[in-house]
């Protein structure tokens, strides 16, 4: 049975500020990780700004069917996520372990699509380097070059993701959790949208730039 | 502790289900500089649904809100003024006046250059 | 509200009672604190040590610079040296200086709170700090970094032979420690202050701090990913800034300076939080117009973000994004100046005692004056094409780095020793070492705006014959300024052992932070203060007719 009382530490006068603290702290987190994509996604838009031809021919030889497909995933982990939390709320522990399980097993779904995606394009020589596709624009590689950074940052991120999530379930099957007091459970969340919420605008910059024939 | 039902969740969901095919959708279809305002807008309501009720946003105090808004205010403080240089380059004497089609004439790199690939 | 582990004092000296330096004396128990009055310590000594090694280079350089030719080193070896100097001064010193040894040692006691909102982050954020330090010593050691602290591509990312990579990794790895910092303060402030304490009874101290840490999140993480971007074309040979994919160098700059331009705000807000505290006490006068002095921190925090283009001018940039950022740059200004003034006000009919710390204050106002003012000869476009890239240019920042907020940092140490230590320094060297720094201040810098008008470019070993004579000044200047920073390490040192101790309130200073004893308890306050009164309640008058009356009597300042 989860202790909220011993759960206070002692710069903190009550429960209610150590919990606004963490949240604000969580957010202010996230905040500096939409700096750090922030800098990626300027690279993007200047070259695509710049080169908008060579970024949609580059942009076609993504497959729409692996990015769609993840998009969906993680916003069904983003789901299974805020049920988690939903669940810790209503002191039900044996959900929010599930739940906690089935959010990991999407994110390591997500992880298995990225790789067997990758294992293509590098197959496909989408790879910069003196091997890249030849029949593609320099500024063509500047895309791809972006692709492995950004997806690759975010799939990183979604690792952390992994483990931060792990070491939740764990915790909870050790019965660290309960109405009383489950913040952890919540920050963790936080950071799981914001890894939805990068995707969310990764997917149609790298995958959609007109895709119409 | 504000309470949101399992069925709200449900619902932005399956909303956000709906938007990633919308957005699959309007990609295959032609609609000139409009599928670039599609995109961004879809996106962005995904993203609000994701922050105001997943992330319990919408009950959130609005010192939080100032940390929410401060991110995305100050990535787009990033883009604005760098894209001031790029989209005003070329054009050594003076300002562009005219915004001119990116296909048509598209920013140079090199300053006081005509067009290049 | 009691903390469970005080014990009743018995009526003795304060010192003699358990405080925060000697619960606990094993080496364990000061590399696994949490106490934000210990880390503050630990960031002391840590950054002590990088300024000496960057000062090191910094003599070097001056030692090349008395003779025109390039004779005592290579070009190559030069170019390590102004390498070392900048990045270590620049995120090793500078950035965590008052912020990480002031700021964590006072912000809570000055907010009432026990400590910051999450001590362990504060600990982690001095280890990833120190590996960071370690990552740019090793890169400094074996075989140096000679891009210049602004990494600028393509030769960091293509040309250069030297140990880029691993020098970019430790400021990564720092960068995250000064972003924990900054999350730290800031809710802290948001959340842990005492009862009665508004946002507008804090002293102002706070708001520089809050400030800066604004900064501190909000662009390190941009510096970061530029850093790992620059990084990543250096490894895999293809890049974003790459030309020949049509990939623009600029971006990089771009990048880079959206953040180090902020930074440079990050290094002097601090410092004049610092000075709003000096002065106040020293003229025993309530600060001038505090709401104009909080809300410009902030403005220099938020317009400190719109400048960045002003370090482009002459780089491509375009010249409409070139006269935008020039207008940005002139508005960034106005808060400053708006501080100088109410500083100056606050002067005014004060009763103005010439204590150590207001040496340093004093020498502030007017060096900070200067940087800032040449900083607006810099910011105008057409005067920037001829001074940008020379010895003017080093000139200005140095005013603001080492004349504003170096002199800062020595004067917040110097107020602040006391309630760190339990120690008082002896004042008459400090006021010494005060006066010798100003002075030798002056003659290695001023020269230099002479030098960067006459068109001395920077970070070249080798000049023109007709500048020696400013070189020489300069150089002969750079060994006073030695002396001057050499005086208070010794008399630190020295104080610690020998030092008169100090009282909880040596300066009649008000504030939570000398409410309690010096040095204080681990939990800083035996019960949680509550405020009640607007800041800096210093009456001038009442303080000369005390000291009327009590001419012959020793003030605790000699």
């Amino acid at each position: 049975m989860a202790d909220a009382h011993l759960a206070l530490q002692e710069q903190f006068e009550e429960m209610p500020q150590q919990k606004e603290a963490a949240t604000l702290g969580m957010w202010a987190f996230l905040a500096t990780e939409v700096l750090f994509f922030g800098a990626m996604f300027m690279s993007y838009i200047t070259y695509r700004t710049n080169y908008p031809h060579a970024f949609a021919e580059a942009s076609h030889h993504t497959i729409v069917l692996f990015g769609t497909v993840n998009t969906a995933i993680l916003l069904t982990s983003s789901f299974t996520m805020a049920l988690a939390v939903n669940a810790a709320r209503e002191n039900n522990i044996k959900w929010l372990f599930r739940f906690l399980l089935i959010t990991i097993l999407l994110a390591l779904a997500f992880l298995v699509v990225k790789g067997l995606e990758y294992s293509v394009d590098v197959k496909e020589h989408l790879w910069p380097g003196p091997h890249f596709k030849p029949e593609l624009p320099p500024q063509a590689q500047i895309f791809w070059v972006l692709y492995w950074i950004m997806t690759g940052v975010h799939a990183v991120h979604v690792t952390v993701g992994v483990g931060l999530l792990s070491t939740m379930a764990w915790m909870t099957s050790r019965r660290k959790f309960s109405d009383a007091y489950y913040t952890p459970i919540e920050m963790s969340g936080l950071y799981w949208h914001f890894v939805d919420i990068i995707w969310i605008f990764l997917y149609p910059l790298l995958y959609l730039i007109q895709r119409y024939h | 502790m504000t309470t949101v039902s399992k069925k709200t969740y449900l619902f932005v969901w399956l909303a956000l289900l709906g938007f990633l095919a919308l957005t699959w959708g309007l990609a295959e279809i032609n609609l000139g500089p409009f599928n670039n305002v599609a995109a961004l807008a879809i996106s962005i309501s995904k993203m609000a649904l994701v922050v105001l009720v997943f992330m319990h946003g919408r009950w959130e105090k609005s010192l939080t809100w100032i940390f929410i808004a401060a991110g995305a205010i100050w990535f787009l403080i990033m883009v604005d003024l760098t894209l001031s240089d790029y989209l005003t380059r070329g054009d050594v004497t003076g300002v562009r006046t005219t915004w001119k089609h990116a296909e048509k004439n598209p920013p140079t790199l090199m300053p006081g250059r005509g067009d290049q690939k | 509200m009691n903390t469970a582990t005080e014990t009743v004092e018995p009526l003795i000296e304060p010192r003699a009672v358990k405080n925060y330096l000697t619960e606990g004396r094993t080496l364990k128990s000061w590399l696994l604190t949490t106490d934000h009055k210990r880390i503050g310590v630990l960031y002391l000594i840590s950054i002590l040590f990088y300024f000496l090694v960057a000062a090191i280079a910094a003599a070097l350089m001056r030692m090349e610079l008395i003779t025109p030719a390039g004779d005592m080193v290579t070009s190559e070896t030069y170019n390590k040296l102004f390498t070392i100097h900048g990045t270590l001064m620049v995120w090793f010193f500078l950035i965590p200086s008052i912020p990480a040894v002031l700021g964590n040692f006072i912000l809570p006691m000055m907010l009432g709170a026990r400590d910051v909102a999450f001590p362990k982050l504060n600990l982690l954020s001095w280890y990833l700090f120190n590996i960071g330090g370690l990552l740019a010593l090793y890169a400094v050691t074996f075989g140096g970094v000679d891009t210049g602290w602004t990494f600028y591509t393509p030769y960091s990312s293509t040309y250069s032979n030297s140990n880029v990579i691993m020098m970019a990794a430790g400021i990564f790895i720092a960068g995250f420690g000064t972003i924990l910092t900054g999350l730290n303060f800031i809710v802290t402030t948001h959340k842990l202050r005492a009862p009665g304490l508004g946002w507008f009874r804090m002293p102002l101290f706070v708001w520089s701090m809050y400030s800066t840490s604004a900064i501190m999140i909000l662009a390190t993480p941009v510096l970061a990913m530029t850093l790992t971007l620059m990084g990543i074309e250096r490894i895999w040979g293809v890049g974003v800034f790459d030309p020949k994919l049509g990939g623009d160098p600029i971006l990089f700059q771009h990048l880079f300076w959206f953040y180090s331009h902020p930074a440079v705000y990050i290094m002097i807000l601090p410092g004049m939080g610092v000075m709003s505290e000096l002065i106040t006490c020293f003229s025993r006068k309530p600060i001038f117009g505090y709401h104009f002095v909080a809300f410009s921190s902030v403005a220099i925090a938020v317009l400190g973000f719109l400048v960045w283009g002003h370090h482009m001018f002459t780089s491509g940039q375009s010249i409409y994004a070139g006269l935008v950022f020039s207008f940005l740059s002139y508005m960034v200004a106005v808060p400053s100046a708006i501080k100088v003034f109410n500083w100056t006000m606050t002067l005014h009919r004060g009763s103005i005692s010439f204590a150590t710390p207001m040496l340093y204050a004093l020498g502030f106002v007017g060096l900070f004056t200067v940087g800032g003012l040449t900083g607006l000869f810099l910011a105008a476009v057409g005067l920037d094409v001829h001074v940008q890239d020379t010895y003017f240019v080093v000139a200005h920042f140095h005013y603001i780095m080492v004349g504003g907020m170096v002199t800062a940092f020595m004067g917040g140490l110097h107020y602040w020793w006391p309630k760190i230590t339990g120690r008082m320094y002896p004042e008459k060297l400090g006021q010494l070492a005060a006066l010798t720094m100003y002075l030798g201040f002056n003659l290695t810098f001023f020269p230099q705006f002479v030098l960067g008008y006459l068109g001395m470019p920077r970070r070249y070993h080798a000049y023109a014959p007709e500048f020696q004579i400013y070189n020489v000044m300069s150089s002969a200047g750079a060994s006073i300024l030695g002396v001057a920073y050499l005086l208070p390490l010794i008399y630190f040192l020295w104080s610690l052992k020998y030092g008169k101790k100090a009282p909880a309130n040596p300066w009649k200073a008000t504030g939570l932070e000398w409410q309690t004893t010096s040095p204080p308890p681990k939990h800083n306050f035996h019960e949680t203060p509550i405020v009640d009164k607007p800041p800096y309640q210093y009456s001038a008058e009442e303080t000369e007719a005390e000291l009327l009356l009590n001419s012959n009597k020793e003030t605790p300042y000699g």
